[in-house]
C-alpha cells in the first residue's frame, strides 16, 4: 500500500485533458459493463426446500428458523463474495413429487444459484435426479445414508450433517462397554428403521456384542404392548428408534410392561425431536440414554460459539423457543442448516462464484474441502468432509435423562464414525 | 374430419407447438402435467364414463412405476420393454382386482379398492430389500434411454410425454365414441337397464377397469422413466385421491376434462404456494367454489352451455 503524497498537485493542461478524457470514456461505457456491475451486486439466491406441510412439518419449522438465523448472520458479516444472500423458500409438502417440482422452480423460475435444506430421505431421493439434470447444486440436510451410499449424483452433497450409518456405528462402542452386550432392537418397519437395524447390529458384532432380537413395528401401529413379550428375558439393552406421533404411547406402554425392572434403554432422539421431555408418560425415560446430533439442553461446558449459535436461532437453555417454552426445537438436526449454509459460503468464496455458470466450480470447491474446525461456522463440532462420498463426518453425543433433562455423558470421536468409501462421486462427470 | 376430432387434434398440435415456445419452467411443468393427465384419463374411463368410483387407483399407477423401475433395476432390459412390463403389471393387477372388487358396488367398491391399494402399498414396504421401501430408488440416467435418446433431456422428456398423452387422449376419444364406450355410459347411468338390454355389465365393467388400470400404469411407468424416481409415496391413498380431484375439476365423463383438471390443479397449488404457506386453504376454497358453482367441472360446463356434443 502506498501513502498519499503531501505535495500539492498542480493541474496541468495535460492532466486536465486526461481527466476529461477519462470522464468521457466512463460516460460512454458500453452497456455490458453496467450489466456486469448489476450482476455482481445481485443477491445470491438460495432455494430452501422446506417441509412446511406433511410429516416433516415440525422439522421444517425449525429448519427455517435456523436457516433464517444463519442467513441473517452471513449477511451481517458482508454476505458471500460481497453479495447479500436471499432465501427463496418453497414448501415441498414432504413429498418427493413436489420436491422435484420445487427444484425445477428454483432452477428455472426463481433463478436460484443453489438448492438446500431437504431432510426426509424420500424427498431427497425423489428430487436428486432432477438436481443433476438441472445441474443445480443440491445441498441436503438429511442425515440419510443415501448420499454416501452412492445412489445419488455429483450435484447432491451433504456437508452439514452426519449420516445415520456413521451415527449408529459410533454408538456401538459406548453401548457395549457401558450398558451391556446383549441388545434387543425395536425399530419402525421402514427404511429409517432398517438403517439402524443393519448398521447397529453389524457394529455391535464388531464390538463383541450381539443383537438377540430385532423387532420391526409397522409404521401404522398405534399400540405396542403385543410386541414387548418378544423381548428376550436376558436382554441387557433395549435399543429403540420409534418415530412419529405414537412415540408417547410407545414409551408409556414400555413403562407399564417393565415397571421398575427394566433393562438399560438406549434410543435415538429422533423419537423425541420437538417433543417436550416433560410430557406426561415420559417419566419412564429417566436414567435412560439417547443419541443426540447436538445437545438440546445447554450443558455446563458449552463453548461460547455454541451459545452464540443458540441465541441467534432463538432457543433457551432447555432447547425450546425463547418465545414459547412449549415449542421444543429439533436441536439434534437443525444445526445442519446453519453449517451447510456456511459451507455454501465457503465454497462460493473459494471458487470465486459469480453466477450459475460457476455451479460446477462450486461443487468442485466443496469436494476439495476436508477439515472443518469447530467454531461459529460449525457449532456442532469440528468435522471432516469426504469429497469423494460428498458426506461430512463429525462428533456424536450420548446423553442421559437426568431430572427430565438430557445431560451429555459421552462424545464419540470422529474416528468412531468413519467407514470405508462406498462411492467416488468425483469420478463421475458433471 | 368432425369438429370434435379437430378440437382434440388441435389440443395435441397446440401442445406440440408449445414445446418450442415455452420458457424452461413452464416447459417442464407441462411435460409433468401431460404425464399426470394420462393417469387422470385412465381414472376417467372407470369413474367418469363407467361410474366406478375407485379410491385405490394409486395401486395401478404404482404397478406401472414399480413394474418399470424394478425391471430396470434388476434386469438388463432397456427402458421401452421395461415400460411394457409396467403396463402388463397394471393390466394384470386391474384384472385381478376387478374380478374380486367388481362383485361389490357403490360404497363397498370404494372401500374394497381402497383396501387393495393399501395392501399394494404395504407390499412395497414389506419387500423393502427390492423396492427400498418408503425411500424409493433412483432410476439411473443410463437406464432412461429410448433409441439413444436421453429421457432426462428437457426436449426429449417433453416430446415423450406429449407422444404418450396424445396417443392416450386419442384412444380415449375413440373408445368413448365406440359401442363399448356407449355401454360404459349406459352402465354409469343405469346398470340395471343396461343389463336388461342384454349387456353383460360385469364384463364391461371389468373391461373398463382393465383399460383404466393399464392407462394409469402407463402414466406411472412414464413418470419413473421421465423423472427418474420410483417411491412408495406414489402408492399412498393421497395419489388415489388426486386423479379423482383432477377428473372432478376438469369434468368427469369428458375426454378433455382430465387434462384441464390436472392443469388447473397443478397451477392452483403452484401459484398459491408462492403467495402463502396456507396454500392448501386456497386450493380447498377453490375446490369448494368449483363444486358449488360448476359441479360438472370445467369441460362439463362447456358441454352444458356451449357444446352439447362434446364427448
Amino acid at each position: 500500500m502506498t501513502k498519499s503524497t503531501d505535495h500539492p498537485v498542480s493541474t496541468s493542461r495535460r492532466t486536465a485533458l486526461k481527466t476529461l478524457g477519462a470522464v468521457g470514456a466512463a460516460a460512454t461505457l458500453p452497456l455490458w459493463s453496467r450489466y456486469a456491475q448489476a450482476q455482481t451486486s445481485e443477491p445470491i439466491r438460495i432455494g430452501f426446500q422446506k417441509h412446511a406441510t406433511g410429516i416433516g412439518a415440525a422439522y421444517g419449522r425449525w429448519y427455517e428458523r435456523t436457516t433464517d438465523a444463519a442467513v441473517a448472520k452471513i449477511n451481517a458479516e458482508g454476505g458471500i463474495n460481497g453479495r447479500m444472500v436471499e432465501l427463496v423458500t418453497e414448501d415441498d409438502g414432504t413429498d418427493p413429487k413436489r420436491g422435484a417440482e420445487v427444484l425445477e422452480k428454483f432452477a428455472n423460475q426463481s433463478k436460484c444459484d443453489v438448492a438446500f435444506g431437504t431432510l426426509y430421505s424420500h424427498v431427497v431421493i425423489g428430487s436428486a435426479p432432477r438436481a443433476a439434470e438441472l445441474k443445480l447444486p443440491y445441498f441436503v440436510v438429511s442425515e440419510g445414508h443415501h448420499v454416501a451410499s452412492g445412489i445419488l449424483n455429483r450435484w447432491t452433497v451433504q456437508p452439514g450433517i452426519t449420516d445415520v450409518k456413521s451415527q449408529v456405528q459410533a454408538m456401538a462402542p459406548f453401548v457395549s462397554k457401558t450398558l451391556g452386550k446383549k441388545v434387543t432392537m425395536i425399530y419402525p418397519d421402514f427404511a429409517f428403521g432398517y438403517d439402524h437395524r443393519d448398521n447397529f447390529s453389524a457394529a455391535m458384532k464388531a464390538q463383541g456384542g450381539e443383537v438377540l432380537e430385532m423387532i420391526a413395528v409397522p409404521p401404522t401401529e398405534t399400540s405396542f404392548t403385543k410386541y414387548f413379550p418378544k423381548i428376550p428375558r436376558d436382554t441387557e439393552v433395549l435399543y429403540h428408534v420409534m418415530v412419529g406421533p405414537a412415540v408417547l404411547t410407545f414409551v408409556k406402554e414400555l413403562g407399564e410392561f417393565f415397571g421398575p425392572n427394566r433393562p438399560e434403554l438406549f434410543g435415538f432422539i429422533d423419537s423425541l425431536e420437538a417433543v417436550d421431555m416433560a410430557s406426561p408418560g415420559l417419566e419412564f425415560l429417566e436414567g435412560t440414554y439417547f443419541w443426540e446430533g447436538m445437545p438440546r439442553y445447554l450443558q455446563p461446558d458449552t463453548p461460547d460459539y455454541v451459545k452464540t449459535y443458540r441465541d441467534a436461532v432463538g432457543i433457551d437453555a432447555n432447547g425450546a423457543s425463547v418465545n414459547d417454552a412449549k415449542d421444543v426445537s429439533t436441536a439434534a438436526h437443525m444445526f445442519g442448516c446453519w453449517e451447510t449454509l456456511h459451507v455454501i459460503k465457503a465454497g462460493m468464496e473459494a471458487s470465486g462464484y459469480v453466477g450459475p455458470k460457476d455451479r460446477q466450480k462450486l461443487i468442485e470447491a466443496v469436494e476439495a474441502m476436508s477439515v472443518m474446525p469447530a467454531g461459529l461456522a460449525h457449532p456442532q463440532g469440528g468435522k471432516l468432509f469426504n469429497g469423494k462420498t460428498h458426506q461430512v463426518f463429525g462428533p456424536q453425543y450420548i446423553s442421559q435423562v437426568e431430572n427430565g433433562k438430557l445431560v451429555v455423558k459421552h462424545t464419540a470421536a470422529i474416528t468412531d464414525t468413519l467407514y470405508a468409501d462406498e462411492v467416488d462421486y468425483t469420478a463421475q462427470s458433471f | 374430419m368432425s369438429r370434435i376430432v379437430a378440437l382434440h387434434l388441435g389440443l395435441v398440435a397446440l401442445l406440440l407447438a408449445l414445446n418450442f415456445l415455452l420458457p424452461a419452467y413452464t416447459h417442464g411443468n407441462i411435460a409433468r402435467i401431460m404425464v399426470l393427465a394420462v393417469y387422470a384419463i385412465g381414472y376417467n374411463i372407470a369413474f367418469g364414463y363407467t361410474g366406478l368410483l375407485s379410491l385405490g387407483h394409486a395401486m395401478f399407477f404404482a404397478a406401472g412405476m414399480y413394474g418399470t423401475g424394478l425391471i430396470l433395476r434388476f434386469s438388463e432390459l432397456s427402458a421401452l420393454p421395461a415400460w411394457g412390463v409396467g403396463l402388463a403389471c397394471g393390466a394384470g393387477l386391474a384384472l385381478a382386482v376387478g374380478l374380486l372388487a367388481l362383485r361389490t358396488a357403490g360404497v363397498a367398491f370404494m372401500i374394497v379398492t381402497l383396501m387393495f391399494s393399501q395392501a399394494v402399498y404395504l407390499i412395497i414396504l414389506y419387500f423393502g430389500a427390492f423396492t427400498r421401501g418408503d425411500e424409493g430408488f433412483v432410476i439411473e440416467a443410463a437406464d432412461r434411454m429410448i433409441w439413444g435418446l436421453d429421457l432426462g433431456q428437457p426436449q426429449v422428456r417433453y416430446l415423450a410425454a406429449w407422444a404418450l398423452f396424445s396417443v392416450v387422449l386419442l384412444i380415449s376419444l375413440r373408445l368413448v365414441r365406440r359401442p363399448a364406450g356407449r355401454v360404459f355410459v349406459a352402465i354409469r347411468e343405469n346398470e340395471l337397464r343396461a343389463r336388461l338390454l342384454g349387456y353383460d355389465t360385469f364384463r364391461y365393467k371389468l373391461l373398463a377397469l382393465v383399460i383404466s388400470g393399464t392407462i394409469s400404469a402407463a402414466s406411472g411407468g412414464a413418470y419413473a422413466l421421465l423423472f427418474g424416481y420410483a417411491g412408495a409415496s406414489f402408492a399412498t391413498v393421497q395419489y388415489s385421491i388426486f386423479p379423482l380431484l383432477w377428473v372432478l375439476l376438469g369434468g368427469a365423463g369428458t375426454v378433455l376434462g382430465p387434462f384441464l383438471g390436472t392443469l388447473f390443479m397443478f397451477y392452483l397449488i403452484d401459484i398459491a404456494s408462492g403467495l402463502t404457506e396456507a396454500y392448501m386453504l386456497i386450493a380447498g376454497l377453490a375446490l369448494i367454489g368449483l363444486t358449488l358453482f360448476a359441479p360438472q367441472g370445467i369441460a362439463g360446463v362447456i358441454r352444458a352451455r356451449l357444446w352439447k356434443d362434446l364427448p
